[in-house]
């Protein structure tokens, strides 16, 4: 008799969580329609149409209103930029960080913990209250105005993050294993590459992801710290495409937006548990 | 002779992040303080002025009404998102099928995870006007005769003296912060013994009596961390703000850390003032660490941190 009753108490949590969740998965909707039409009302496409993809094809997007003639730097190139920036950023993030938590790991030496607790005071500094002295540091290093120059800032500030997931890894693999390299007649740098890196791969490939992510969404360096537009990366031509909101070519910038987050839905779909263990522990932007 | 080997060993192990941190951290914590003495510009000279930014900011018109934004935007955001929906997402997830329960929190990390550029063209498509925006289009379409407005002061209601603006503010950034604190709730609610649940089911507690009385009191802890954390983000989060309002209309929507960004690389009015955006920078990690000193007395941290992970009260 009570049955009833017990179904419909059951689907409040279903329906909460439906009304609170709409808002995301149709905005994501909403984006993908709209880079596949002419116009589109709400979530109806006016005129389905690849025209919006055509720069996949020229390989260059206009400013509206200019008939063509001004141009956006060339989008393979753009995406070039931000993929070598965000493998950069990964590739130098795993090896500078697992260098330095195998070190803090297994190694006692004076300032160790010194070391340790001055990377999570750092940690909390943002990026907002370094940007100015970040900027007068590479204006005097030349490296303002260069992918190289974000490519390190980045890899620094994320460097804390990088060395505490590492370093819980590490810690997790007795003794005993490199030892017996050691032992064997390793050094210490092979029998941490040999030994102790293939016991890791669950932390590198966090470190991996979420380097590569915060390296491929970057922002506000790129826009403080790059004026070239060749050194653009995706997310400064998506802004300038945004700023032109007058004239915006809707469809186009949702094209380009679907483009822009290939990678991020690729690892969204096959690496999910890895971002959960990073979103735990980043500290995320907001 | 072992020792020898050693020490190199170490330095080719720490030497990398030494060099980067002490570049990149290090020094522009100390070169952030030093160029808040100074009137450095675009120029980037050296000369020392004493406390003339910090007397300035006494009398900077908008800092007060940055600084009560600022204080609203976090209080709201971390009330409502990052702790408020935070809760009842983790606490309903858990409550269903579990494979359901983590497709919706999956959903929610995806705004964490998209580059902030795509997400703000999403959001301003979102709350555009009828026939294009999907809000509107949605309500229209439920056969609501009501129009939400995008970036105006006006009021939402009479009796909700809050501006459209701020509300399209917190929702772009709340739906981001919400993450965070989802996966912390949920993996603490998933590590509560089941007989605690059972025991207050036996004893006839109803759902919400026993979110109350035994899931709440249980992942105390947990919300209090994320309270704490989630402070520090918001106050010095802007890059959503920046894309989105950029501040405006005015500076309705102008945060204390947007404004430290203005000041030093903004294009218009006073730009490149770096001595003064450091002298904001400066503050900005003043009123970071007396909000930590505050959470670390009130919320008695130390205590916390002494206590079992699981006790019933």
């Amino acid at each position: 008799m009570a049955r009833p009753i017990d179904y419909l108490k059951m689907s409040v949590p279903y329906i909460i969580l439906t009304i609170v969740t709409a808002p995301i998965v149709l905005m994501y909707a909403m984006l993908f329609i709209a880079s596949c039409s002419r116009t589109v009302y709400g979530l109806i496409p006016d005129q389905i149409t690849l025209e919006n993809w055509r720069f996949v094809i020229t390989g260059y997007i206009s400013p509206p209103g200019t008939s063509g003639l001004a141009k956006y730097p060339n989008v393979y190139l753009v995406t070039l930029n931000t993929f070598l920036l965000a493998i950069t950023v990964a590739a130098l993030e795993m090896t500078i960080s697992s260098l330095a938590a195998y070190a803090l790991s297994r190694y006692s030496f004076r300032g160790r913990s010194a070391f340790l607790s001055l990377t999570l005071v750092l940690h909390s500094f943002p990026s907002i209250t370094l940007l100015i002295a970040i900027f007068y540091i590479l204006k005097v290093l030349g490296l303002f105005d260069t992918l190289w120059g974000v490519i390190l800032v980045k890899v620094s500030l994320d460097l804390p993050l990088g060395i505490w997931i590492m370093k819980g890894f590490f810690d997790g693999i007795p003794w005993d294993v490199e030892m017996s390299a050691l032992v064997d007649g390793c050094t210490r740098l092979q029998a941490w590459w040999k030994v102790i890196m293939p016991n890791v791969k669950g932390g590198l490939a966090s470190v991996m992801i979420f380097s590569f992510l915060s390296g491929w969404s970057e922002y506000i360096y790129i826009l403080t710290f790059i004026v070239s537009e060749e050194k653009w990366t995706l997310s400064r031509l998506v802004a300038a495409m945004i700023g032109e909101w007058r004239f915006v070519d809707y469809g186009q910038l949702a094209a380009m937006g679907v483009f822009y987050m290939i990678p991020v839905v690729l690892f969204f779909l096959f690496a999910q548990k890895y971002l959960l263990r990073i979103t735990i522990a980043s500290k995320g932007t907001v | 002779m072992a020792r020898r080997f050693r020490i190199p060993y170490l330095y080719v192990f720490l030497l990398p992040a030494l060099i980067l941190i002490a570049l990149f951290f290090v020094l522009p914590v100390i070169l952030t303080l030093f160029i808040s003495f100074t009137d450095m510009d675009y120029r980037l000279r050296w000369k020392w002025v004493g406390l003339a930014n910090y007397y300035k900011m006494l009398r900077d018109r908008w800092a007060p009404i940055i600084l009560r934004n600022t204080f609203f935007y976090v209080f709201t955001t971390l009330a409502c998102f990052n702790v408020g929906m935070a809760l009842i997402l983790s606490i309903l997830t858990t409550h269903i099928h579990d494979k359901v329960g983590a497709a919706f929190r999956a959903a929610w990390l995806l705004p964490r995870i998209t580059p902030s550029t795509v997400y703000i063209i999403m959001w301003n498509w979102a709350v555009a006007p009828y026939p294009y925006g999907l809000f509107n289009w949605l309500l229209r379409g439920m056969g609501i005769n009501y129009e939400l407005k995008k970036f105006t002061l006006e009021p939402v209601a009479p009796w909700l003296p809050l501006p459209w603006v701020w509300v399209w503010v917190i929702l772009v950034n709340g739906f981001i912060g919400a993450s965070f604190g989802m996966i912390i709730f949920t993996a603490a609610i998933k590590a509560i013994p089941a007989d605690y649940i059972n025991a207050a089911k036996v004893d006839g507690a109803t759902t919400l009596q026993t979110i109350r009385y035994v899931i709440l009191p249980l992942i105390r802890w947990p919300v209090l961390f994320v309270t704490a954390y989630q402070t520090l983000s918001l106050l010095t989060s802007y890059e959503q703000i920046l894309l989105f309002t950029d501040g405006g209309p005015g500076y309705a929507t102008e945060v204390w850390a947007l404004y430290s960004f203005h000041k030093a690389f903004a294009e218009y009015a006073g730009a490149f003032e770096f001595a003064y955006g450091a002298a904001l920078a400066v503050v900005l990690v003043i009123i970071g660490l007396i909000a930590s000193i505050t959470y670390y007395k009130v919320f008695r941290f130390r205590e916390l941190m002494l206590e079992p992970k699981i006790e019933v009260t």
